[in-house]
């Protein structure tokens, strides 16, 4: 047996893990913190007893909002009635067939009654239930589990999960970005371990820990945002193990102009001048805008506890203190760290050889794309999404005007689920809108960055101009 | 070059994928001293293929060029020989991130059939990871064999020459996932199942018909998987074109008329109204309306 529960440490459920929590198809990212309440479906409840238990166990709500593991997962049976009618002729909706009133499901809830007992009280006091088909029973029952359910899941996070929560829960935060969209740009990406990725998002860091997820710790992604700090709340939900992080640079996309034209300073050519740094620093902080500052600092913090794990809190403090003690000296660290990060990424962006981009933001993607697809190596994968289909027509048109690109695909997906039952086997009544547009294609080499040393034929113009027909 | 790493340059023994224009790839396996016929004209591969670098621009004999692409799984699925209806990167997509799948994980795969799922599975998994894939058909699994060589990707993949529904994947109790995509899938969800981990994984059965897809839910049903799902996905590719749209002639308007006679041009020549020109995009007049249903279920802990 102990070996078994070796086998089993890493499925086990720890404190301070990201984890998701299930009812139905309802998803609520926590982190597990003791004595810590969440609120998930209308109920308050409390996770501490979850810690050492393994993932995917289901939980019942006790009073008070503490959790118990669901010991028989399959009591479907308890609401066994044979009596069923076969048509719904003599059913008539005189709101009178239930005869237990609000107040008196209340009071059953109170005295700490089962969810399967609620419902079995239910059934029995409607006059209309025997009556009701075999398929209407069936929905009746179910209808009624999902009301009075009263158990939770805990999972561990994972890029379907995740993207299917935010999708339900926010979509807003992500662009009305859609889990099968989403999937479609990391195959489209050709998104895998051992790549240089080009990120810039602003879903909330979702499409950005589903690639890093795609990666596996392999390779680098480099994180291009705008304003003052990158937004990662979305990474943290994945919970990645910390050697990921090491993968995982920042740029921020006001600097690109100058990386481009080779004029960026904060000593991104000359990584090792640190002494240089700390007379730099004064000025720096002039130079950066003060949002930069302010936005920059909890973002670290945050990327500290991820790290720290447990003793987050503890140290938070501690450092809160210390701040106080040396804060100078503290921000010239942070700025220090911050150039260091800076040059690191910029060193990486200025070969221009990138394995991939993927664009998802609230932003016109048209400069975004342009901008950037200036660090891709030939013959590599970009993907840009958007909400609005016009702004991908733009990009489209600028991309054929420039050059550079083939395979150019301007698409949408369409889901559609199922319900998969005996003789009742249907479409679901709702689907969803729309799940955002996609724009991808393929980088080439253009005429003028193709190697001086590119042997044979140089083609004379007259032919060039024969084929260019031929590139649409 | 390799499926699942990029190179910069090409070299003797990849495979290459000519873009030829307009959604038209074809996959060259280039060799010293080989050639290769297009449309445009010959490519040979000792000049115009080795050293280049990847994404380059090639002249053909004709004067026409073309573009020279580093091998993708997404490029080999427009560009594989069929050997067997195939699966598209749309459906691929969804499989790949529906049973989470990432460097590590450890998939079974029934049939292998012309190896279009098995290449983005291969670059998913990979480093860590492996594929274990059963083809029935002999001649079929060889041929993949060969490909995973050539494409250097073979020591992430066994492919195994039996029949899943009665010997199962050949392993068991190591998968994360399980895909089917097989005429009968609920004769193989047991083998499916004692493929997987102890501590659970995720399935995945794609079926083209709805009776296949309801035997498939019961067996899994009845198996003990759970959060069994169903669901259909379509691509939609949007053309982009600038359409233009004629403005109908109201004739003379009166209202305006006295102040315009004076000042413009002999209203007798009044044109119709210039035409409108939109940027817009269109959808085909057909598009691909099916493929299959896409079962998903998660096996529980056993």
């Amino acid at each position: 047996m102990a070996q078994n529960e070796d086998d089993d440490y890493e499925y086990r459920i720890k404190e301070g893990d990201h984890i998701v929590l299930k009812r139905g198809d309802v998803y609520k990212a926590v982190k597990i913190q003791r004595k810590k309440k969440v609120i998930f479906e209308k109920q308050w409840i409390l996770l501490d007893n979850v810690v050492g238990h393994l993932y995917s166990t289901t939980f019942e709500i006790a009073s008070g909002g503490t959790l118990q593991p669901k010991e028989d997962k399959e009591t479907e049976s308890s609401t066994d009635v044979k009596v069923a009618g076969t048509d719904n002729r003599n059913i008539v909706d005189d709101g009178k067939s239930q005869k237990l009133t609000r107040d008196d499901i209340e009071t059953m809830k109170e005295q700490g009654l089962k969810n399967e007992e609620i419902i079995q009280q239910l059934i029995d006091n409607s006059s209309t239930f025997t009556n009701k088909t075999e398929y209407a029973q069936d929905k009746y029952i179910k209808k009624k589990k999902k009301k009075y359910e009263n158990t939770v899941t805990v999972l561990k996070p994972t890029c379907r999960i995740l993207a299917m929560m935010y999708h339900g829960r926010e979509p807003g935060k992500i662009c009305h970005l859609r889990y099968d969209t989403l999937a479609q740009m990391l195959t489209l990406g050709n998104i895998h371990a051992g790549s240089k990725v080009l990120v810039f998002e602003t879903c909330a860091g979702l499409v950005l820990g589903a690639i890093m997820e795609r990666m596996g710790g392999y390779g680098s992604v480099i994180q291009m945002y705008p304003g003052g700090g990158p937004v990662r709340a979305g990474v943290e939900c994945f919970g990645f193990p910390a050697h990921f992080h090491d993968m995982l640079h920042e740029f921020p996309i006001c600097h690109v102009n100058a990386l481009l034209a080779g004029t960026l300073d904060t000593g991104a050519k000359d990584p090792t001048a640190e002494e240089k740094d700390l007379n730099a620093a004064a000025e720096q902080e002039q130079v950066q805008p003060e949002a930069e500052r302010q936005e920059g600092s909890p973002a670290d913090e945050r990327m500290g506890t991820n790290t720290g794990d447990d003793a987050g809190q503890d140290q938070e403090k501690l450092e809160r203190e210390k701040r106080q003690e040396a804060k100078a000296q503290e921000r010239k660290v942070k700025l220090e760290e911050k150039r260091r990060k800076l040059a690191a990424a910029a060193a990486l962006l200025e070969a221009s050889n990138a394995d991939g981009l993927v664009i998802a933001s609230h932003f016109h993607p048209c400069s975004v794309l342009l901008g950037l697809i200036k660090f891709l190596s030939p013959s590599r994968p970009f993907v840009v999404f958007s909400q609005f289909k016009e702004t991908l027509i733009e990009c489209y048109t600028k991309l054929k005007e420039q050059g550079g690109t083939v395979n150019l695909m301007l698409t949408d997906t369409w889901l559609r689920h199922y319900q998969v039952l005996p003789d009742r086997t249907h479409p679901l009544l709702l689907m969803s809108g729309g799940g955002g547009y996609l724009l991808s294609g393929t980088t080439v080499a253009t005429d003028h960055s193709e190697p001086a040393g590119s042997p044979p034929a140089e083609e004379p113009a007259p032919k060039r101009q024969k084929v260019k027909d031929s590139e649409g | 070059m390799s499926f699942i790493e990029y190179s910069d340059l090409i070299q003797d023994g990849d495979v290459a994928i000519v873009h030829l224009g307009h959604n038209s790839v074809t996959a060259v396996k280039v060799h010293h001293g080989a050639q290769t016929q297009t449309r445009f004209g010959v490519i040979r591969h000792s000049t115009d293929l080795i050293g280049q670098r990847y994404g380059s621009k090639v002249t053909c004999s004709k004067g026409g060029w073309v573009h020279v692409l580093h091998p993708t799984p997404e490029l080999w699925t427009v560009a594989l020989p069929h050997r067997t209806q195939i699966l598209y990167t749309t459906d691929i997509a969804m499989v790949t991130m529906m049973l989470e799948l990432k460097p590590g994980s450890v998939v079974c795969e029934s049939g292998t059939g012309s190896g279009s799922l098995s290449h983005a599975i291969l670059r998913t998994i990979a480093p860590t990871g492996h594929l274990h894939t059963v083809e029935f058909h002999q001649q079929r699994a060889e041929k993949v064999v060969e490909e995973f060589k050539e494409h250097r990707v073979d020591h992430l993949v066994t492919v195994r020459n039996q029949d899943v529904c009665k010997d199962g994947f050949g392993v068991t109790g190591v998968a994360d996932a399980v895909f089917l995509d097989i005429p009968s899938p609920w004769e193989a969800v047991g083998h499916a199942k004692a493929a997987m981990k102890k501590h659970g994984g995720r399935l995945c059965s794609f079926s083209p018909c709805i009776e296949q897809v309801q035997r498939t839910c019961q067996a899994l049903t009845d198996r003990g998987f759970e959060e069994v799902r169903t669901l259909e996905v379509l691509l939609r590719v949007h053309n982009v074109r600038p359409v233009t749209l004629q403005l109908p002639d109201f004739g003379p308007d009166s209202s305006s008329s006295f102040s315009q006679a004076p000042e413009e041009a002999p209203p007798s020549a009044a044109p119709n109204p210039a035409p409108l020109k939109i940027k817009t995009t269109t959808l085909p007049r057909e598009m691909p309306g099916h493929t299959g249903y896409l079962t998903f279920a998660t096996k529980p802990r056993t």
